[in-house]
Formats: C-alpha cells, sequence, structure tokens
C-alpha cells in the first residue's frame, strides 16, 4: 500500500507542477518558477503568483476534497454510487453559494459566500443521509439525489434568473459544470480553511467507516456510535464540498471515479481508501483543468464537462452491475 | 457477565420484548431458542443497546468501547459492504482496541481466530467472493478476534452444512469451557439440546422458560411456544429431537 | 447587453458597404414622399432617429432608449411611446416606415413585411465612416437630409476637436467574461481616436474576443478601461476584480456603457471622457 500512496502522492506533485506551467502567456519552466518563488519586477510574477498558483492551488484543494468526500459518503452509506456532484450535494451548495452571491450578502461579508455554500451543502447531505441512510438501498439514494438535485438545479437557475444582472442568468453553466478559470488568492484563502477543518472531521470517521463494512449494528457493537459519526460525515462533507463549490462550481464524477479506481489498490478498505481518495481526486481534477486550457485555450471549457465524459459511462457500468445484484 | 432485569422494547407501539430477566455467567453456553418473531434478535441488540429499551443491561449501561472489549456480536444478517480479504475482515473485530488494529497483539487475535475457525486457506481471499458458510465462518472469526469475555451470536449457525454446524458448536462449548460466556440463538433444537448447558425459551417477547435443556425442551413448552409435537430420543452421543 | 453589441462586431464590416449601396436604391426609389409614422425599433436607430426625425414623425422607440444605463437619449426617450420589438404592437402603431437594426428578430421582420410594413435594417456602426453613413441614410429614410448634414456637420467638428495626435500610451479594453475589443470595434475605434494604442492590436486582435487575463497582464497596459458594472452580481464581471488586475494597472477608468453601445454623434463624449 505504502508504493501507492508514494505513487499517487508523485504524480500530484508533478501534475501541480505543469498546471503551474499551463497557460497561453508562454512562460518558460524555469523562468515561471524563478519569478513564483523568487519574485521579482515585470508581469511574470503576478501571472505566476495571482493566475496560476491560486488556479492549481484550487485544483489540488477542490479535486481533493472531492476525491475525499466521495470515498467518505461511500463508506458510510456502503454504496459505490454516492457522490456529492452526482446526488445532489454540491448542487445544494451551488445553491446557497448563488443566493449568497445575489442577495449581496456575499459582499457585505466575504465569509458569507463559503458559509452560505456549505450551509446548503449540509441540507443536502443531511436530506440524503435521512433518506438513504446505511441501510438504504441504491434506487432510495439515486432517487433522493435526482430529487435533490432537481430542486437545487432549478433554484438555482431561479436566483440567477432573478437577477437584475445580464450576465448572471448565463451563468447557470459555470454553477452546474464548474471550472477554475480566473480564481485569484482571496478564492484560496476563503475556500481552503473550511476545507482543511472538514477534511480533519473525515480523517477522524476511518474506522467507524471500516466498522460499517459489517454493517451498522455490528459497527455500533464495536463501538462505534452511530450518531457521531453521521454528524461528523455531515459536517466534514458540508465543510468541503460547500466552499469548494462556492469557488469552483459543480464538479461531478470526481468522486465516483476516484474511488472506484482506487478501491482495489487499497484493498477495498474504507479507511485507507480516504487519503488514497485524496490523492487521486487531486491527480484527476489537475489532469482535467490542464486539460480544458489544452484543448480549448481560448475558451473556458467547463472542467464538469470532462469529468462526466470519463464518469458518466463509469456510472452507467456501476449501475448495470448493481443492477444484476453483485455488490462492487 | 451479562445481567438483564425487566428488560423491555416497544416498536411502533407494539410490545416486542416484556420484561425479559436472563443472565449469562462465565463457562455458560447459553442457547436462545424460540419461534420466529419471539424477540431473540431483539433481545440481544437491546441487550447490547443498539436499540432502545426499558429495564436494566449491565452492557448497555457501560461505555461504548468498554461495551465492545466486554462483549462481541455477531448480527443475523451477513453483512460483508467490500470487497475486502478474509483476513482484513477479521481485523476488523481489533477495532475497540486500541492502536491501529496492526499491533503485534492484533496481529495474535486475528491468527488465533482464523486458526480457531480454520480459515487458514481463506486468509487472502475476498471475503465477498465466499460462499455464503464460509462468510459466516469468516463473520464469526471477526468476533472471535475481538477477544472479548462474552460472545453474542444471532444464528452462527444458520447455512452452515452439518460438518461446520458441529465445529462451530463445539468451538463455543470449548469457548465456554475456557471460562467465556455466550448467548447464541439457535433454531435447531437438537443442536440446542446437545451443545447448550442452559435454554432460554421467549415466547411473544416473554421468558417462557430458562434452564437445563431437558427441562425446557418438554412437550407442553414445546406444543406452546412452537405449536409442534417433538419427539425425543436419546442416543449415545446425545438427545436428538425429531418435530412431528 | 454589452454581449450582444459584442456578438455584432463578429460580422465582417465589409457587409456595411453593401447594405449602405442597397439602401440608395430604396431611399431613390421612395423619396418622393417622407413617411409620417415612422417606428425605431433598435436602440441604435432609436438615437440617430431622435436626432433627425422631425416632430410628430416617430411614433415610437424601442423600450431600451429609456434605458440610462444603454442609451445617452434616455431623457428624450420618455417622450415617446415605447415598443418591445414585437410584430403585432408595431402593426398596431399603424406605421409606414419600421427602422430595425440588424439583429432584430427574423420573424418578427417578416411578419411585418408580410403585413405590408415597410421595414428598412441598418447595420450596427462600428467605425466613424460607418457613423457618418448611417446619419446620412437615416436622413435620406426619413426625408431630412438637411437635418441630417447639419447633425453631421455638428459631428465633423467635434472628430477635430476631439482629435489631439497626443500618445496616451498602451490601454487595454476589458469587460466582464475576459472580453477585449480590437481596432475593427466600435469601443476600439474609441480608443484610437482618444490617443490610445490599443494592446489587442500586439495580440493581433481586431473584433471582440476572449483574452485570458494572463495574456492581459503579461501586455502590461498603462490604463485599463472596464465594462460599467451591472447591478447585480455575476460570476462574469468578477473579474473584472481579479487582484492581478489592480497589480498591473492601478489606474482603472470605468466606462460609460451608455456613449460606447452605439455608433452615433455620442461616441466624441466617449471619447473626451478618455482623455
Amino acid at each position: 500500500m505504502k508504493p501507492l500512496f508514494a505513487t499517487l502522492a508523485l504524480l500530484v506533485a508533478a501534475l501541480f507542477a505543469i498546471s503551474l506551467m499551463t497557460g497561453p502567456a508562454g512562460i518558460g519552466a524555469l523562468d515561471g518558477l524563478r519569478s513564483l518563488i523568487l519574485g521579482g519586477d515585470g508581469p511574470m510574477p503576478i501571472v505566476m503568483r495571482e493566475i496560476r498558483l491560486p488556479r492549481a492551488l484550487l485544483g489540488l484543494a477542490v479535486g481533493a476534497g472531492l476525491g475525499l468526500t466521495g470515498a467518505a459518503m461511500q463508506g458510510y452509506l456502503r454504496n459505490p454510487l454516492a457522490e456529492p456532484g452526482l446526488i445532489g450535494v454540491s448542487g445544494m451548495a451551488a445553491l446557497g453559494a448563488v443566493i449568497a452571491i445575489q442577495t449581496g450578502l456575499s459582499l457585505g461579508t466575504a465569509l458569507a459566500l463559503p458559509a452560505t455554500a456549505l450551509t446548503g451543502a449540509a441540507i443536502g447531505v443531511g436530506l440524503l443521509v435521512a433518506l438513504a441512510g446505511p441501510r438504504g438501498g441504491s434506487v432510495t439514494l439515486i432517487l433522493a439525489g435526482i430529487a435533490i438535485s432537481a430542486l437545487a438545479g432549478a433554484g438555482t437557475a431561479l436566483v440567477l434568473n432573478l437577477s437584475p444582472n445580464p450576465y448572471a442568468a448565463n451563468e447557470i453553466v459555470f454553477w452546474l459544470m464548474g471550472s477554475l478559470a480566473d480564481r485569484s488568492m482571496v478564492h484560496v484563502w476563503l475556500a481552503l480553511p473550511p476545507m482543511l477543518l472538514g477534511a480533519a472531521l473525515i480523517w477522524t470517521t476511518g474506522r467507524g467507516l471500516d466498522a460499517l463494512t459489517l454493517g451498522e449494528s455490528a459497527a455500533s457493537a464495536m463501538g462505534v456510535s452511530a450518531t457521531g459519526l453521521r454528524w461528523r460525515l455531515i459536517a466534514g462533507v458540508a465543510l468541503i464540498v460547500g466552499p469548494a463549490t462556492a469557488v469552483a462550481g459543480v464538479i461531478g464524477f470526481v468522486g465516483l471515479v476516484v474511488p472506484h479506481i482506487l478501491r482495489p489498490w487499497v484493498a477495498a478498505r474504507p479507511s485507507a481508501l480516504l487519503p488514497a481518495s485524496a490523492l487521486g481526486g487531486a491527480a484527476l481534477l489537475l489532469a482535467a483543468d490542464i486539460a480544458v486550457r489544452l484543448i480549448l485555450p481560448e475558451r473556458d471549457l467547463k472542467l464538469g464537462v470532462l469529468t462526466a465524459l470519463v464518469g458518466a459511462p463509469l456510472f452507467l457500468h456501476l449501475i448495470w452491475k448493481t443492477r444484476s445484484g453483485g455488490r462492487v | 457477565m451479562l445481567e438483564l432485569q425487566g428488560l423491555s422494547v416497544t416498536r411502533r407501539n407494539r410490545p416486542v420484548l416484556d420484561r425479559v430477566s436472563l443472565s449469562v455467567a462465565a463457562g455458560e453456553l447459553v442457547g436462545l431458542i424460540g419461534p420466529n418473531g419471539a424477540g431473540k434478535s431483539t433481545l440481544m441488540e437491546a441487550a447490547l443497546g443498539l436499540i432502545p429499551f426499558s429495564g436494566a443491561s449491565n452492557l448497555a449501561a457501560m461505555a461504548a468501547t468498554d461495551r465492545a472489549r466486554a462483549a462481541a456480536y455477531l448480527p443475523q444478517s451477513r453483512e460483508i459492504a467490500w470487497p475486502v480479504s478474509v483476513e482484513d475482515l477479521i481485523a476488523l473485530g481489533r477495532i475497540p482496541w486500541p492502536g491501529g488494529g496492526r499491533g503485534p497483539a492484533d496481529r495474535a487475535a486475528i491468527d488465533a481466530a482464523i486458526a480457531r475457525m480454520h480459515l487458514q486457506d481463506f486468509r487472502t481471499r475476498t471475503a465477498l467472493r465466499l460462499s455464503g458458510g464460509e462468510q459466516t465462518r469468516a463473520l464469526i472469526a471477526r468476533a472471535l478476534a475481538q477477544e472479548t469475555p462474552l460472545l453474542i451470536a444471532d444464528e452462527p449457525i444458520a447455512g452452515l452444512d452439518p460438518a461446520q454446524q458441529l465445529a462451530c458448536l463445539r468451538l463455543f462449548r470449548a469457548l465456554a469451557t475456557e471460562g467465556r460466556g455466550l448467548l447464541v440463538s439457535i433454531h435447531d433444537l437438537g443442536m440446542a439440546a446437545r451443545f447448550c448447558t442452559r435454554l432460554v425459551l421467549l415466547d411473544k417477547g416473554q421468558v417462557l422458560a430458562d434452564g437445563a435443556p431437558d427441562q425446557v425442551l418438554t412437550d407442553d413448552l414445546l406444543r406452546r411456544a412452537f405449536g409442534i409435537t417433538a419427539r425425543r430420543i436419546d442416543t449415545p452421543d446425545g438427545p436428538a429431537i425429531l418435530p412431528i | 447587453m454589452r454581449a450582444f453589441v459584442r456578438r455584432s462586431d463578429r460580422i465582417r464590416r465589409w457587409l456595411t458597404a453593401a447594405l449602405i449601396a442597397a439602401a440608395g436604391s430604396a431611399i431613390a426609389s421612395s423619396a418622393g414622399a417622407a413617411p409620417q409614422r415612422v417606428v425605431s425599433m433598435n436602440l441604435c436607430t432609436d438615437q440617430i432617429a431622435m436626432l433627425l426625425a422631425a416632430p410628430g414623425q416617430l411614433v415610437s422607440v424601442s423600450d431600451l432608449a429609456r434605458d440610462p444605463r444603454m442609451s445617452p437619449m434616455a431623457d428624450r426617450a420618455q417622450d415617446y411611446p415605447i415598443n418591445h420589438g414585437r410584430a403585432e404592437e408595431i402593426y398596431l402603431m399603424r406605421p409606414d416606415l419600421v427602422i430595425a437594426g440588424q439583429y432584430a428578430s427574423g420573424p418578427t421582420v417578416a411578419m411585418l413585411r408580410r403585413l405590408g410594413v415597410r421595414v428598412e435594417v441598418l447595420p450596427p456602426a462600428e467605425d466613424i465612416d460607418a457613423i457618418r453613413a448611417e446619419i446620412m441614410r437615416m436622413g435620406g429614410l426619413l426625408g431630412r437630409e438637411d437635418k441630417a448634414a447639419e447633425v453631421l456637420a455638428r459631428f465633423e467638428r467635434g472628430l477635430i476637436l476631439a482629435d489631439s495626435n497626443a500618445d496616451r500610451g498602451r490601454a487595454a479594453l476589458y469587460y466582464a467574461n475576459g472580453y477585449t475589443s480590437g481596432r475593427d470595434t466600435l469601443a476600439g475605434t474609441i480608443l484610437t481616436a482618444a490617443g490610445y494604442r490599443n494592446v489587442a492590436d500586439d495580440l493581433g486582435i481586431t473584433d471582440t474576443r476572449s483574452l485570458p487575463l494572463e495574456m492581459l497582464v503579461m501586455a502590461r497596459p498603462d490604463r485599463l478601461i472596464t465594462g460599467a458594472k451591472w447591478p447585480g452580481q455575476s460570476r462574469g464581471e468578477a473579474i473584472l476584480d481579479h487582484p492581478a488586475l489592480a497589480r498591473i494597472a492601478p489606474e482603472t477608468a470605468e466606462v460609460t456603457d451608455r456613449d460606447w453601445v452605439c455608433g452615433t454623434p455620442f461616441v466624441l463624449r466617449a471619447i473626451e471622457a478618455l482623455k
């Protein structure tokens, strides 16, 4: 298992570096690195520190957060189809963020943006846990997810359409598909602290998720508090998915694809899957964000488009497997 | 080890358990028998404090971690959510104990459980790909690895072949002889009569009888609880009970 | 709204010349009788029509003409009934001439023509010559050639006054969603006329298109001219608050959009404001 983590960490580091070097300005790798670290005069340090660094940092953090929450929700709901983007948790976070932006709350206090987004995410994941829970089957989970997604999407579109700003209505795509283009360090500082807190909370659920492998009553009999686990999971997912969505929009399928690919490599143990999925999610999102800049450098191709192209066929495959009765 | 006083459970305004009192002492293998719906599984979960109840249970009164080190529980539903290896599955039994579950004490407990359930050949196999009976053995081994003085098992021999049923109950009897206490629900009255040191007959949420097997498996009690008559045949290997 | 003006820029300007030529023949055929009930259904034709029309000749302008954020003649437009560019309401005004912009809804124009209403379609004016041509053509359509000549003369005097030949340095236009405009656009024309060198020229951008933020930063403009903010919030406009922009160009001018939206004599005000 050690080589897996080393490989993933190396991969993330390499993709982070490539992300820093990718951009239309055509800055050489060495020059870029020098102005990133040493600063200096001229526009190059501004590009490296104010434009590319926040983008790479957010790619790393949002990807890791989505991978981690995907693995945690799958472990808790005991279902490989659980994923914050697909079942409406990110959608609810986007709704919260859009409300904060359009009501002007986020102008008053910058923290209102991540705060309302994580409130939305908490409502979404709380509803799902209440409806599906560790005992609920795949059908309950997916149907609950469809309902929550539809509600969140409609709410988001409504709020944006009511906005007096002519650009707002065109931004539905961003909130549905996500993008890291032109984010600044302001966004990094808004999103990172709550996400780290959420990651710390989810980190503590590892043994509880392992125990849930045997079902709820066996886990409880082994001293795992069902309510404690549930609240840590809801709070952790909300603290990560809320701020991540507030700055990057809804990026689906990362939390589905990554745990699915990595599960065999960690012998399917939910606790080991958590850090592996965090690293894998960071790698996947950094790679996707590099790809959108290489494929269509002039336009803001949405990240969710790429992740969905990879993830949706896998999702169908998983539904097929669950349908035929076998667990994944 | 287990002390229940006047345990009652009500679900949806329907009494499921009605003032049940029973105890399990060290060295006892107590068989919990009774028809379907008598409240056997509910009794076990209430005793462990997993569901709300009224009355007193010494286990439920403990802190969660202490309880998990005092009693291991094998639920009736054999749930394995992920394709973990048999060894990792058994290692889950070490969760209540301090450390990462991979220390020397943990290793010894896991190895002992694997040896006792004869799972050496399955160690690295994926638990989900085993047959139902093999999964049950792996799950029993998981409960053994918890190394608790008390073991509560809900229908441990259901789904096992005759040889495995015998092996399992012989192991349980050996555990009792070593000084552990066991509460085991069981449907095979013959097996219950042969291996259990004491039987508790539960019917409609109440204890109908509690005592040595031949005191509990009387014609009258069996008719009242199960609505059957049973032919008892004493053989050199123990009593055989034939429901007719 | 700027977005749709911007989209209009994508069409090559040679269309302008072709359409003006075509309009010439139309003017000739209708020169005899000046229209008495004229409806304008486009923000830009609204303004030129209001400048040129005889009293009572113009019966309706578009609703946007009253929006002070987009229309420099919003006050004057209060005197006219408004239309929303729908065929039914316009037909009921019994116009003998309807003037539409090039991006008027095709079905609306076709419907009005089917109902026997004369509809003239005017392309947007994206440079000084096109503004001149637009004024003359509107004068011809309204039978107000003298008034047009007068407005044009005033415009020419303004242009001479505005032309300072000073080099005010390199400037960049930057709008919501990271768009910029090059020299073939009205905004680019205004920028050049005010004595700035447009950084879009260095980057080979002649029309309006998106410019990645880091390319803008690397181009190091001396001055940044951003689109005006609309009420409410949008992520598209948030790019104008990016800290990197503040770092490269502390001197950021916010444009009053209404003088930049249409190719009318009001661009002189935009040019003056930039000096």
